[in-house]
């Protein structure tokens, strides 16, 4: 009887710990060697975790209990537990990762090696480099199909689309595109590719089938000039409804409405906007902003930016963990 | 029975040309593509300066272009390009127009030229109504972008002009209006000294006094004595410039002056087309690929050689062809834009053949600013306030 009491007791207690859950928000700083925590129901710093050099890219595992982040210019990808807040471990990245992204298996991990124009190839559990395959000068953007048959890398010199075979790991095909691509974003049907060109001020859709470019999405913002609107990065919302691109200097959000394909409107933001990440049910936004080293949270429904949180310097990477408690 | 064996050769005779015609295609696409550089350097003769510790590497230009050509190879297999650069030394200015005229009888149709703008002249002469693509990588010379127009020549160098508009800009952003400018001797010194006077005039600023140096002093030693005398005005000043080619003395000036005022144009505060303090829009990349090719730090005619192929191979990878001809046309054409690690697309002026860059304005181990500086308008592009823009060039391209 003790022991049924105490049982419902326990999920009493679990199930109104399933109803408070927090999302945190990890900004890798660039310049500080450290990554912001935020709690987004505070809306603020809670906490800075030393990591290595330059930390720029960041994902968690499905489990959300592992960080890995890509500290650059200690040319390693660290293992952080998210839990004990401690660096456990490394995978063996190759020189100067950037970028990374997890296959949706959750067994292989990807990451682009900027200065040689490699990307690696590297299983998780035994931590072993499985590939490394040459693609154009100062590989960037990484996204793996959500049916997971397909990784594509950018190149920002070579201003190509690297399309890769994730069973062979080899390059199945290159698609030019404008100057200095950086992000890459596949739709959830796998129909789709997004990718942005900083340099070139454009945003490209590519048709998966053909590889071939179906439209392309330019931006005009009154005041600032057109050289200044770059974009980076790119976030597309579940639902199917919206694209939102980073523009760089030009310190705006652009929203895409993906049913007429046509830009909507534009969110300002922090200076020099790089990065973005939606939060679980994607009615909030968060914007990484390099120049004024913070955090700019948009509301998506109500397509308002609502806060400016301050974190370290050069905020570049953003992943938001959902947190039980 | 002949007919339809005729029709049946008929049948054969279309089914192979089909197949020879597809094949060709096929050949076409996946041969391929060669496009061979030049690089043609005159060794200029070393000018003796006081300040005669730091010296420029012997190998600048040529190694930002060498870097140019692997980081376009990258590119260039994945679509059958292949870039090549063979690169020559000369003491003698005809042997090196001498080159030039033999490779051009060979075939090779692209070159890059670390020469002084006399050697430039002849070249440019030379050139003429050839179809033929020249890229000056090392002469800032104003004469070139504006009076003596080389119709055949692209600069990647920047102007003179240019470099005294990022500086005119920048003080006038940080209000030092009131200049003294101080020069050496040389014919060059002279005209880096006009190059500014014509800035300070475009942006309202105003120079206190002129002043020529012409002491030979061992400045060592003696520069603690010599330059507050020498810098000693009646009018008070905000900003000192110095114009100083071979940088004689200039390095001598900051810190040394009679009021404690800051140095700029051939000392302390320089703009520049490059810098190794550069890291912004991907370019510690760029830095950490050069230093690795060369153990050295890249400098600003390594970057404008880099410029120069990263403009072929541009052309190249956009038209898919290796005919000069096509080459041109496209380099030319509104449609041409280079990114180069300077957050601005970069394309040439159809006047004067000029690549239009923003500036770094750096002291030696910092990037202080970049021009154009923001709030400085331009109805066209905020790039054409350096240098000289359209309605005052004596050039015309067209």
């Amino acid at each position: 009887m003790m022991k049924i009491k105490l049982l419902v007791s326990l999920l009493i207690i679990a199930q109104s710990c399933l109803a408070s859950t927090v999302e945190m928000a990890y900004i890798t700083n660039e310049k500080d060697d450290n990554i912001s925590v935020i709690d987004l129901q505070k809306q603020q710093v809670v906490k800075e975790i030393p990591v290595g050099q330059r930390p720029r890219g960041i994902i968690f595992n499905h489990q959300q209990s592992l960080a890995y982040i890509c500290a650059s210019d200690s040319d390693r990808i660290q293992i952080l537990d998210l839990n004990t807040e401690e660096i456990v471990g490394e995978l063996p990245s190759g020189q100067d990762p950037e970028t990374i992204a997890l296959h949706p298996n959750g067994k292989i991990i990807y990451t682009s090696n900027e200065d040689d124009a490699i990307l690696t190839v590297i299983d998780i559990a035994s931590s072993l480099v499985i590939a490394q395959i040459d693609v154009g000068v100062e590989p960037e953007g990484l996204a793996v199909s959500p049916d997971g048959n397909i990784v594509v890398v950018t190149s920002e010199t070579t201003n190509m689309v690297h399309w890769i075979d994730t069973k062979t790991n080899k390059i199945i095909a290159n698609t030019l595109v404008g100057a200095r691509p950086r992000s890459a974003q596949f739709t959830q049907d796998n129909q789709l590719l997004w990718v942005s060109s900083e340099i070139g001020g454009a945003v490209v859709v590519i048709d998966v089938a053909s590889k071939e470019i179906i439209k392309e999405f330019t931006f005009e913002i009154r005041g600032i000039h057109r050289d200044r609107v770059q974009p980076v990065g790119i976030e597309l919302s579940r639902d199917g409804h919206y694209a939102f691109v980073a523009l760089g200097p030009a310190n705006h959000v652009a929203v895409i409405n993906r049913k007429t394909m046509a830009v909507e409107k534009y969110l300002l933001v922090g200076r020099r906007v790089w990065q973005l990440a939606f939060t679980q049910d994607q009615s909030q936004l968060l914007t990484t902003n390099g120049i004024s080293g913070d955090v700019s949270v948009i509301d998506v429904n109500k397509m308002k930016v609502t806060k400016s949180i301050k974190v370290g310097r050069y905020p570049w990477g953003v992943a938001i963990r959902h947190i039980q408690k | 029975m002949t007919t339809l064996k005729n029709s049946k050769d008929k049948k054969l005779a279309l089914l192979s040309l089909i197949t020879f015609l597809l094949l060709s295609s096929f050949s076409a696409f996946s041969t391929p593509l060669t496009v061979e550089l030049t690089y043609l350097k005159l060794q200029k003769p070393h000018a003796p300066a006081l300040s005669n510790i730091i010296k420029m590497a012997s190998d600048s230009g040529y190694q930002g272009a060498k870097l140019a050509i692997a980081d376009s190879n990258t590119t260039g297999k994945f679509l059958q390009q292949n870039f090549a650069l063979t690169s020559y030394e000369f003491k003698k200015p005809q042997n090196l127009l001498a080159r030039l005229e033999e490779n051009f009888n060979q075939g090779k149709r692209i070159f890059i030229l670390d020469a002084p703008a006399s050697l430039l002249k002849k070249v440019d002469l030379w050139a003429q109504n050839k179809n033929i693509l020249l890229f000056n990588i090392s002469e800032f010379s104003n004469n070139l972008r504006n009076k003596q127009c080389l119709n055949a020549i692209l600069h990647t160098a920047p102007s003179q002009a240019m470099k005294s508009d990022a500086l005119a800009q920048w003080l006038l952003y940080r209000r030092l209006n009131k200049v003294l400018l101080i020069r050496g001797e040389k014919p060059e010194d002279i005209a880096l000294a006009k190059s500014f006077k014509r800035s300070a005039k475009r942006y309202g600023l105003k120079i206190i006094k002129e002043k020529t140096w012409s002491f030979n002093t061992d400045l060592r030693r003696n520069a603690q004595q010599e330059v507050p005398l020498f810098t000693q005005t009646s009018q008070p000043y905000d900003v000192v410039y110095v114009a100083d080619q071979a940088k004689d003395f200039a390095e001598y000036i900051p810190f040394n002056t009679y009021l404690p005022r800051p140095v700029i144009g051939s000392a302390g505060l320089e703009a520049v087309s490059w810098h190794r303090v550069i890291e912004q829009w991907g370019a510690a990349q760029l830095q950490t690929r050069f230093t690795k090719l060369t153990t050295r730090y890249m400098n600003e005619i390594d970057f404008n050689g880099y410029l120069a192929v990263r403009t072929v191979a541009q052309a190249v990878h956009k038209t898919n062809s290796a005919s000069t001809e096509v080459l041109i046309g496209y380099i030319k054409s509104p449609d041409f834009k280079l990114a180069a690690y300077k957050g601005r697309k970069l394309s040439f002026r159809a006047w004067n053949g000029q690549l239009r860059m923003p500036m770094a304005l750096v002291q030696p181990h910092g990037l202080v600013s970049q021009s154009p500086q923001a709030g400085v308008l331009h109805p066209k592009t905020e790039l054409d306030t350096l240098g000289f823009d359209q309605q005052e060039s004596l050039c015309d391209k067209n």
